[in-house]
């Protein structure tokens, strides 16, 4: 059993936890995710890895509510535990298994976007301690809605906000945030973008059309197993079908078919959203 | 002299069972039992017993059977097999025992298969004693999978005092039992539950959401964790696919996806929060067991199904069995026929699939005459759902995370007879090492691992 040792709402849908996993916080990479169980009935829910400490055997996972999986996971309250929580799964960052030499000629930017803002942070926290440069930029569509900002700017060389309504920081995208910054002379050999499939997708048009020499996108599919057996997370990358849960789920970005990952990401919306409507919460909420 | 029959086994009427997930089969009660073991000529040399991959001494418990000794018969099971009223289920009985039994030459062999899973329903559904556990010899041996090449495996050893402990990286025990073998063949919470916790009683220990690879390295088992020795029988569980235009539309699922989804995550129960999308036409591809699987699941979701096979009928790879079964419960056979395209509409969504007719054409180096496509015979079979069901490769994640293990051309690791790999301590047995095979080869080499494992802690001591 996974224990959850903390909580608290980083915005009205956006929940972190602490819980208790040893074996997976042992192995974890920046990179890498995970997959919740929380009780019998639920499905298998690929969530980011948000921090890992491994001496004390536990992982940060930040949940958005989106279905009634999620909102099941977000039901649950310290002190209570989820049936399983494995991993860590999918490759870690390049990074990890960079050379020095390597690491030195790498100046990162990174694109966060919603919730996927909470596993850039693990990623970022290593390249600092690395010595690597790196910059980041956060968007969301209000200054409510920006999570992690506080962690990843103490982790972080330059860190930027950019807002929808402008309510803090930038008022815009966080890629007209980066075109600005790389026309003020800003020069990055990296673009990591982490968030909503469409945020990603124009976070590589920027890249390209800045000619910033890499381009990473972390995918984050439909997924049964997680392991590589059920083919769910397929990906078109160059041209080649590709497992996310095995082989990513970081990809060159450059070479991600997005308008087909968007399509198959949405396979179920129709049932999710049956599920969630007809779904009644079983699990003590507001205790 | 005149003999009698073979005895009939009840099954659910297919119109009736085509619409649950309850046991097709019934099986036998005491008395057609008994009547059945009565046909057992009690060979001298009996060649039911080297046909079958873990040896059961057939005759043995047959005659018990005959006598009305069905705890007796059970516990002559037991010295060979972990996983009886699996295997009574499961197993290609027509190729191993039942095939090699001299009855059936000019009639029809002995039920074996029916028989050892009555033995096994009766043992359990009887609460009999099961055999004690062993003396403790003070080793630690890790298995890697539950499956059954890990179930046999960890079954074996801890019957001579290892002290074993199994790594499963689902959530559920059993592996290709629990997420691949669906409920009408094999019910879990009943029979499968039942047989893990004999193993679990034998003092295997079972952790789960454990992934060797990933959570733990095999070397770590070794070099960190006091475990002397090793075995890996992760089963073979990445889905191929056809290379063929369209596999990516939205509708297109692996058997191993659309059987996970309703086997291990339960779909087709209400109170599961699983969702699983079968559609209202579907076509599987492949003429295997997972196929047949898959099909007769999609059935039972309401789904009009129809099998594309290149091949013909005689050479369906699948249990004769589970044949007759899906083509009793309505399923349709494209046969000599192949898929050259998935058809799409404009939101990217199956709309058919397009296929080509077959001719078989000369024997290959196997014996088997490979299908020949017959230029212009395109065709459209119209569905929202295509199931690919063309079998699996083993999961390069082990190999590629433990030095010293070798890889063959296929992705299966290198390992010999009797299941050592090249990297010391470190066994492996079943569909890892060979690529998609049966439940029962993949018992067999656990066993075989098993033994030689002891072998190598002998005589390391």
């Amino acid at each position: 059993m996974y224990r959850i040792l903390s909580k608290d709402m980083l915005t009205p849908t956006i929940c972190r936890m602490v819980v208790e996993a040893p074996r997976l916080a042992k192995a974890a990479l920046p990179g890498q995710f995970l997959i919740i169980r929380a009780d019998e009935q639920g499905e298998r829910i690929p969530l980011t890895i948000s921090d890992i400490d491994a001496e004390n055997g536990t992982v940060t996972i930040v949940t958005q509510m989106i279905g009634a999986s999620s909102t099941d996971i977000v039901a649950h309250e310290v002190g209570d535990s989820f049936l399983d929580v494995v991993g860590p799964l999918g490759n870690p960052s390049d990074f990890c298994s960079m050379s020095e030499e390597e690491l030195r000629s790498k100046r990162y930017v990174f694109i966060a976007g919603g919730v996927g803002t909470a596993p850039v942070y693990p990623q970022v926290k290593w390249l600092h301690d690395h010595g690597v440069p790196v910059d980041v930029i956060i968007g969301a569509r209000n200054k409510d809605l920006l999570i992690y900002t506080q962690e990843i700017g103490s982790a972080c060389d330059n860190l930027y906000l950019c807002t929808d309504d402008g309510s803090v920081g930038f008022k815009g995208v966080g890629t007209a945030r980066l075109e600005q910054l790389v026309a003020d002379g800003k020069k990055y050999t990296t673009c990591v973008a982490i968030g909503p499939m469409i945020m990603m997708k124009f976070a590589v048009l920027a890249s390209k059309k800045l000619e910033i020499p890499e381009s990473i996108v972390s995918l984050n599919t439909l997924m049964v197993d997680g392991t590589g057996m059920c083919g769910a997370c397929r990906v078109t990358v160059g041209g080649k079908t590709r497992f996310a849960c095995v082989e990513g789920p970081e990809f060159n970005g450059y070479e991600v078919d997005f308008d087909e990952a968007m399509r198959r990401q949405g396979q179920y919306k129709s049932e999710e959203t049956e599920a969630k409507e007809h779904h009644v919460c079983k699990i003590g909420r507001g205790k | 002299m005149e003999r009698i029959g073979r005895t009939p086994v009840r099954e659910q009427a297919p119109e009736v069972r085509a619409h649950n997930f309850e046991e097709v089969c019934l099986g036998y009660n005491i008395e057609e039992a008994q009547r059945e073991a009565s046909r057992c000529l009690h060979c001298k040399n009996p060649r039911c017993v080297s046909a079958c991959p873990v040896n059961v001494k057939i005759p043995d418990f047959i005659a018990k059977v005959k006598e009305g000794d069905f705890a007796g018969a059970g516990e002559v099971i037991a010295q060979d097999s972990s996983l009886p009223a699996v295997c009574g289920r499961v197993c290609p009985q027509e190729s191993q025992c039942e095939g090699s039994c001299i009855l059936g030459i000019k009639g029809e062999p002995v039920a074996i298969g029916k028989l050892e899973r009555f033995v096994a329903d009766w043992n359990r559904e009887n609460k009999t004693k099961k055999a004690d556990k062993a003396p403790a010899n003070g080793h630690k041996i890790a298995v890697v999978g539950s499956g059954p090449a890990g179930l046999a495996c960890a079954s074996d050893l801890a019957k001579l005092g290892y002290d074993v402990t199994i790594f499963e990286a689902l959530h559920k025990v059993g592996g290709v039992l629990v997420y691949g073998i669906p409920e009408f063949r094999l019910p879990k919470d009943t029979v499968l539950a039942a047989e893990i916790e004999d193993v679990k009683a034998l003092g295997v220990k079972i952790e789960t959401d454990v992934i060797a690879g990933r959570t733990i390295k095999i070397g770590d088992l070794l070099d960190k964790e006091g475990f002397e020795a090793v075995f890996i029988g992760t089963g073979a569980g990445l889905p191929k696919f056809m290379g063929i235009p369209g596999e990516n539309l939205n509708g297109v699922f692996s058997a191993n996806e659309f059987l996970t989804r309703n086997n291990l995550m339960k779909a087709f129960r209400e109170d599961y929060m699983t969702p699983i999308k079968a559609g209202k036409n579907a076509v599987v591809v492949g003429g295997g067991n997972v196929a047949m699987d898959a099909a007769r699941t999609a059935l039972r979701l309401g789904v009009n199904t129809t099998i594309v096979y290149r091949r013909s009928e005689v050479e369906l790879p699948a249990r004769k069995e589970e044949v007759h079964h899906a083509k009793e419960e309505g399923i349709n056979f494209q046969l000599l026929t192949n898929p050259v395209e998935i058809l799409g509409d404009e939101k990217g969504w199956v709309t058919g699939i397009k296929c080509i007719r077959m001719e078989l054409g000369e024997p290959d180096e196997r014996g088997r005459r490979s299908p020949i496509p017959v230029e212009g015979s395109e065709f459209v079979i119209e569905c929202d759902t295509v199931i690919m069901a063309l079998g699996t490769s083993p999961n390069p994640l082990i190999a590629r995370t433990t030095d010293g293990l070798e890889t063959t051309k296929r992705g299966g690791l290198v390992a010999d007879e009797e299941g050592a790999t090249t990297r010391e301590g470190v066994f492996a047995g079943g569909d890892a090492v060979t690529g998609a095979a049966t439940v029962i080869l993949a018992m067999g080499a656990g066993r075989k691992a098993a033994a030689a494992i002891d072998k190598y802690i002998q005589g390391k001591n």
